[in-house]
This record gives structure tokens, C-alpha cells and sequence, in this order.
């Protein structure tokens, strides 16, 4: 079965999954990545993003990304929000860890809970132009339903990294990252800029939820498949570290693909997390934490 | 007339008028018959779940307005079992200890109804089943009937249409690749397939299964075309019906037919997204509006189901399972009735030796509870045009193609995209 274009395309169809995984990833690079925070409903966010791409797009025929850049900002400020909720909750009084886990749950139930309330439970899926085309060079084929979400994670990834390397916030993210007290004594207010980060991790939710929704049918409780997957392509990359997310999210996509090709799909998970578990006994950081 | 006659005229009208107005009285006043189940409200599962709720609560209502079951009224007491096997024994034991239910009927799917068993069987409780497949194969409960059309051979009568419609095609196909969801169900599906290919003498070239959580179906999809097989069965959940589908025209999927167990098809959102990337696909279904399947009240019943379904966030058509879920109460409900009787050994026995006549034609159950003989369809997508919801409200987009005493027209052969 093994041939030239069956390995390009198996090859080609990693990376642009890896892509799509990155952009779910990478707003847990941030918050839990760089902020310690286990936001383990980040995935509930990204489908209330695939949600309101959804009603945008069926009642108007919004193009599902643009919804996605255009949702972000509130998201941004939601999620500033929610971080206020929970340091005034948990973090401020040092018992961020395991009921700060549990308010993570509960948001996630609560958005799921919600959305059944006022949507049902019907998968929704969205109409664009690109979805179903595929652009064919040579005999590798480019579903324009993947490659649009690759293209789309891969300049909000570099977004992020240019803003996180460039920029004064993006710098401050980093330093409150690594030494909170330090960044005290400098006169910065560690919470503000942890408000800000996490406004920022909530903000790519939207834009992930928008491309979810072009890649396939969304329902409320979907995003539980992702969690795993989300937090796994993090540790892989190292925590807070960008360039290593988008690496590991490719990893990832590129390995399930060729064993979903070469060796079967039911493979694709277990040899997936076993390339994790391999990564980590070498390199317990990850590809691109520090040692 | 005489003043004593007026007067008695007028005692008579008063006596009348009182005992009509006392009628519907006692019976608001009898204790009603208790029909106890869980469903899937929330969850993988609840697409269907509520939308079958609907279908049951519109038989309530129905059967109310018609003075009940034995002169009572009939009142539905259920619980989200959220899509978790593990939750459906404790709602059954409350349903039964704390409820107090006079009748229970199963949730749906083979995965919520198996984790029931033992409690009805413990309790020898008649159990309308809904659409499990072999649910009750380890189990040979012989109160268990299942409204499911798959036949008295579930696992194999599943994907028996699928495969005896290619096999009279010319030139016949010689080999198959079977792929399927890793979940109970989807494997259920392709075990029977792997039968009915095996029987056929067909060359199975891929046969492998994906795990739930799959994203992209490309691959997948590459890699069994790398095996080219004459047919393709697919048994497979919605959202990977539809990856499955989207990938095969991505791909440019080369084979002579292709479906067989793909859940999600049936559903009109799915259906109208997917538009004319359906055409040619032949799938299982249940009920189709297509003219040979016209049953007494079923047009009736979903034109109800139409007006409560609304705005409810399911299916708007309820093509697929409410007309069963409303089936699996009338055939209780006409057991009731005939029996005069809440008593479980005399209602199984009664439904055992009869054909009852439901919104999903004639129902009659075989020894162990399925359907005697198989109606599972298997119908061809035809002239789908693209973003049209309302086109799959009538006829002419799902052919019926097998069973032939329901068929509906001919199999356009070989697949095309």
C-alpha cells in the first residue's frame, strides 16, 4: 500500500490537521502554558466561538474566520473578566489549584449547559465558498476546508510570538510568567497583566471555534474531545513557549495522519500520546521549555 | 306540556349535563399510569433523545385527549441519563423504587438501553426498547422489544440490503473496505458487514476502525482508496458521516458504491449541509417520505411534530427516530388496552402474538424482540441541491431502494460524486 503520493499526502494532511490543532492550543500556551492556570474549559470557549460563527453565517452569511476576528475582542474582555472572577476567588487567597480546577469545570459546564438551553442539540455547520474545494499540485491534494484553518492558525500564531517577543505587554506576560515577585518589585502589577494574558488566551478561542466549524458539524459537548489534545500539544512544546506549541501541534497532527494512513486510525491516538510520553522521558521540559 | 313534565324534561337535561361534565372529571381524578425512562437530554446523543421525548409527549397527549389508558391518564416520568450508560441503572432503580412507574420504556441508543437490562429483567418488566442494535443478543430477555427495524438478525440484516443490492449490480463488485467508528454501535455494523461480505464471497481490502475523537478523514479516506475497492460500507456517527463524506469529495473517492451505516445522513441540518455531496450515496434509513412508505397516521403525526419541534434546536423533519419513538408507546399502549391489564407476563405474551398497527406500519415482534422480518431501508441520495432544507420535507431525494416490497425506485450504479 505504501507509495510516493500516498506518503505526501499523508505528510501534507498531518500538517494542515497539526494547523487546526494549533489553533486550539494556542490559548492554553498562554494561560496555562505561561499563567499556570488549568483552564480546562478553554475547549467550551472554542465552541461558543464555532457557535457564534454558526448564527453569523446562517443569518447573514458571514464568512465564518471573518466572524471568528471580529468575535475576538469580546472574547478578550470575558475572559479579562473570568480571570478577575477567579483571582478574587481562588488565586488571591492560594487556593488556585484544585478549586480553581474545579471552577474551571464548572464554566465549562455551565457554557455547555447553556448552549443546549438556547441553541438545542443539533449539530451546527457552517456554508463558505472554499469548504468542499480542494487545490490539487501535482498528485498532492489541499482541502481548502483544512488549509484555510492552517493558514489562519499559522498567522495567529505569528501574531502571538511577534506580539509575546516584541511587544512591552508581551514581554511583561513573559516576565510575570517567570517571576512574579521580581516583576513587583519593578513596579508592575502582576495582575493586570495576568488579566490581560488570559483576556488574550480567551481571544484566540474565538477565532479556533470559527475554524472548528469549517473543518466539521459542532454540538455543545464536542469540545470535550479536544482537551486531551489541547493541553498534550502544550506540554509537548514546552509550557509557554509559542514557537514549541505550533511545533508539537504539528507533530501531533503529522503522526496521527500517517498512522491513520500507513497503519490504521485506531492507532493514531495511542502512538499520538506515546510520541508525548517519549518527548517528556528525554526532554521533561518539552521540545522548547527550559531545562 | 304539562308543568311536571317540563319539570322532568329539565331534571333529565341537569342529570345529563352533570354526568358529561363528571366523566373527564373522574378521569383527571384517577391516578395516572406512570410510563417511566431515561433519554438522552444532553450529550453525544441528544439530537435524537429530545427530539424522541417530543414524539413521546405528543402520544401522551394524544392518548389523553382520548380518555387515557383503562379510563386513566397517562403521565411520562423521565430523566436525562446525559448520554452516560453509567447513569442509566440508578434512574431506572429510581423510576421503580421512589417513582413507583406502572411501565418503563428503554432511552435511546444500544449503549443506554444494555446498562438497563439487568434491573428490568430482575423486576420481569416488559421493555419497549428504542433503536438499540442487538441489545439484547447476550442477554435473550424475552420481554424486550425493540421498535427498531433491523430484523430478527440485527448485526447482519443491518448491512444485508446494502450488500445484496451490490451484488445484483453488473459487473458485480468483488471487493469491499469496511471502516468504522471505535464505538458500540459502529462496531456492531461492521461485524455484520464483515459477515454478509464474507457470505458474498467479497474481498475484504481495508478493514479498520477509527477512534471517535477523529478530526480529519482525509487520510482515512487516501488510505482506502490505496486498496480500491468495488465498494466502500462505512458505520460511522455524525460527525464523522459527515468528515467521511466531505473527505470523499475532497479526495475524489473512487468506488462503485458507497454508505451503508452512516449515522447523521438522516438528520436534515447534516443533510443540508452536506447538499449535493450526498448524491449517490446509498445508507440505511427508517422512514423516508417516499410514497411506498406512506403508513395510516404517519403524515399526521409529523405534521405535529413539525409544530412542537420548532425552535426547539432538533430535527425539524423528525424523519428518522420520532415516528419509532411514538411507534414504541402505541404498541404499550394498544398491549394495554387489550389486555385490560398492567401486568407485565400478560402484556409480554400479548405482544409476542400480535401485529399492532402503528404510525411505522405493522409492527410484529419476533421471538427474541426484534422485528420478525427486516425494514431496515436502504435508500439512495438523489438530485440534492445545494443549501435547500425544504427539499428533503417530500419525496424524491431518498429513494428507496431495498427492501424491494418498499422499494420506491432503481439504484443509479456505478456511485458517482
Amino acid at each position: 500500500m505504501f507509495s510516493a503520493d500516498l506518503l505526501a499526502n499523508a505528510v501534507v494532511a498531518g500538517i494542515l490537521l497539526g494547523g487546526f490543532y494549533a489553533a486550539v492550543a494556542i490559548g492554553l500556551a498562554i494561560v496555562f502554558g505561561q499563567l499556570d492556570i488549568v483552564n480546562i474549559a478553554h475547549p467550551a470557549f472554542i465552541i461558543v466561538g464555532a457557535y457564534i460563527a454558526y448564527i453569523l453565517n446562517s443569518r447573514f452569511g458571514f464568512d465564518p474566520v471573518l466572524v471568528g476576528l471580529l468575535a475576538a475582542p469580546a472574547f478578550f474582555f470575558v475572559g479579562a473578566l473570568i480571570y478577575r472572577v477567579y483571582f478574587l476567588a481562588f488565586e488571591r487567597t492560594g487556593q488556585e489549584s484544585l478549586s480553581g480546577l474545579a471552577f474551571f469545570f464548572g464554566v465549562m459546564f455551565i457554557i455547555e449547559v447553556v448552549l443546549i438551553l438556547i441553541y438545542g442539540v443539533d449539530y451546527r455547520l457552517v456554508q463558505a465558498g472554499y469548504i468542499g474545494q480542494t487545490w490539487r499540485i501535482g498528485f498532492v491534494d489541499f482541502p481548502l476546508r483544512m488549509l484555510v484553518p492552517f493558514a489562519v492558525s499559522a498567522a495567529l500564531t505569528a501574531a502571538i510570538y511577534a506580539y509575546m517577543s516584541h511587544t512591552f505587554m508581551g514581554r511583561a506576560i513573559q516576565a510575570v510568567a517567570q517571576d512574579r515577585l521580581a516583576l513587583q518589585l519593578m513596579g508592575a502589577d502582576p495582575v493586570r497583566i495576568k488579566q490581560w494574558a488570559f483576556g488574550l488566551g480567551i481571544a484566540t478561542a474565538a477565532i479556533a471555534g470559527s475554524l472548528l466549524i469549517i473543518i466539521g458539524p459542532v454540538e455543545p459537548s464536542v469540545g470535550r474531545l479536544y482537551i486531551g489534545r489541547a493541553f498534550a500539544i502544550v506540554v509537548l512544546g514546552g509550557m509557554g513557549s509559542i514557537k514549541g506549541m505550533f511545533i508539537a501541534a504539528l507533530i501531533l497532527g503529522i503522526v496521527e495522519s500517517m498512522v491513520a494512513t500507513f497503519a490504521g486510525p485506531s492507532w493514531s491516538p495511542a502512538v499520538a500520546f506515546g510520541v508525548l510520553a517519549l518527548t517528556l522521558a528525554l526532554r521533561p521540559a518539552g521540545l522548547f521549555g527550559r531545562q | 306540556m304539562t308543568h311536571s313534565r317540563r319539570k322532568w324534561l329539565l331534571i333529565s337535561v341537569a342529570l345529563a349535563a352533570a354526568a358529561a361534565l363528571a366523566a373527564p372529571l373522574a378521569h383527571a381524578q384517577q391516578k395516572p399510569i406512570k410510563i417511566g425512562f431515561s433519554m438522552a437530554l444532553t450529550g453525544g446523543l441528544a439530537g435524537g433523545g429530545k427530539g424522541a421525548l417530543i414524539s413521546m409527549e405528543i402520544w401522551r397527549d394524544d392518548v389523553n385527549k382520548k380518555g387515557g389508558l383503562l379510563g386513566r391518564p397517562v403521565a411520562l416520568v423521565y430523566y436525562d441519563d446525559a448520554t452516560q450508560p453509567a447513569n442509566v441503572p440508578g434512574i431506572y432503580t429510581k423510576l421503580l423504587e421512589v417513582d413507583k412507574v406502572d411501565l418503563v420504556v428503554s432511552g435511546y441508543g444500544t449503549n443506554l438501553i444494555a446498562p438497563a437490562m439487568p434491573i428490568i429483567m430482575r423486576k420481569k418488566l416488559v421493555f419497549p426498547a428504542l433503536f438499540g442494535l442487538g441489545a439484547n443478543e447476550e442477554f435473550k430477555y424475552d420481554r424486550y422489544f425493540q421498535i427498531m427495524p433491523a430484523g430478527p438478525a440485527p448485526k447482519l440484516d443491518w448491512s444485508k440490503g446494502f450488500f445484496e443490492l451490490a451484488m445484483e449490480q453488473n459487473p458485480k463488485p468483488k471487493s469491499v473496505a469496511i471502516v468504522a467508528a471505535d464505538a458500540e454501535f459502529a462496531l456492531n455494523a461492521a461485524e455484520g458487514a464483515r459477515a454478509n461480505a464474507k457470505k458474498l464471497k467479497l474481498d475484504i481490502v481495508y478493514d479498520k476502525t477509527y477512534p471517535p475523537a477523529t478530526t480529519d478523514f482525509t487520510p482515512i479516506v487516501r488510505a482506502i482508496q490505496a486498496t480500491s475497492p468495488d465498494i466502500v460500507y462505512v458505520g460511522s456517527y455524525p460527525p464523522d458521516s459527515v468528515g467521511m463524506v466531505k473527505a470523499a469529495s475532497e479526495v475524489g473517492l473512487k468506488t462503485k458504491m458507497f454508505g451503508g451505516g452512516m449515522v447523521g445522513l438522516q438528520f436534515a441540518a447534516i443533510q443540508k449541509n452536506l447538499g449535493p455531496l450526498l448524491n449517490g450515496i446509498v445508507n440505511y434509513d427508517f422512514w423516508v417520505p417516499e410514497p411506498t412508505l406512506n403508513f395510516p397516521g404517519v403524515n399526521e403525526f409529523l405534521a405535529k411534530y413539525r409544530v412542537a419541534a420548532k425552535d426547539k434546536g432538533v430535527d425539524p423533519f423528525g424523519h428518522y427516530l420520532p415516528p419509532y419513538s411514538y411507534a414504541y408507546l402505541e404498541v404499550l399502549g394498544q398491549a394495554v388496552e387489550a389486555t385490560k391489564s398492567l401486568d407485565h407476563s400478560k402484556l409480554a405474551a400479548y405482544m409476542h402474538k400480535t401485529t399492532f398497527d402503528t404510525v411505522v406500519g405493522k409492527v410484529k415482534f419476533g421471538k427474541n424482540g426484534e422485528w420478525a422480518r427486516t425494514r431496515t431501508l436502504q435508500v439512495q441520495f438523489r438530485d440534492v441541491q445545494p443549501d435547500n432544507l425544504e427539499q428533503f420535507a417530500g419525496p424524491g431525494k431518498r429513494i428507496v431502494l431495498y427492501p424491494k416490497e418498499w422499494k420506491s425506485g432503481n439504484i443509479v450504479f456505478p456511485y458517482k460524486q
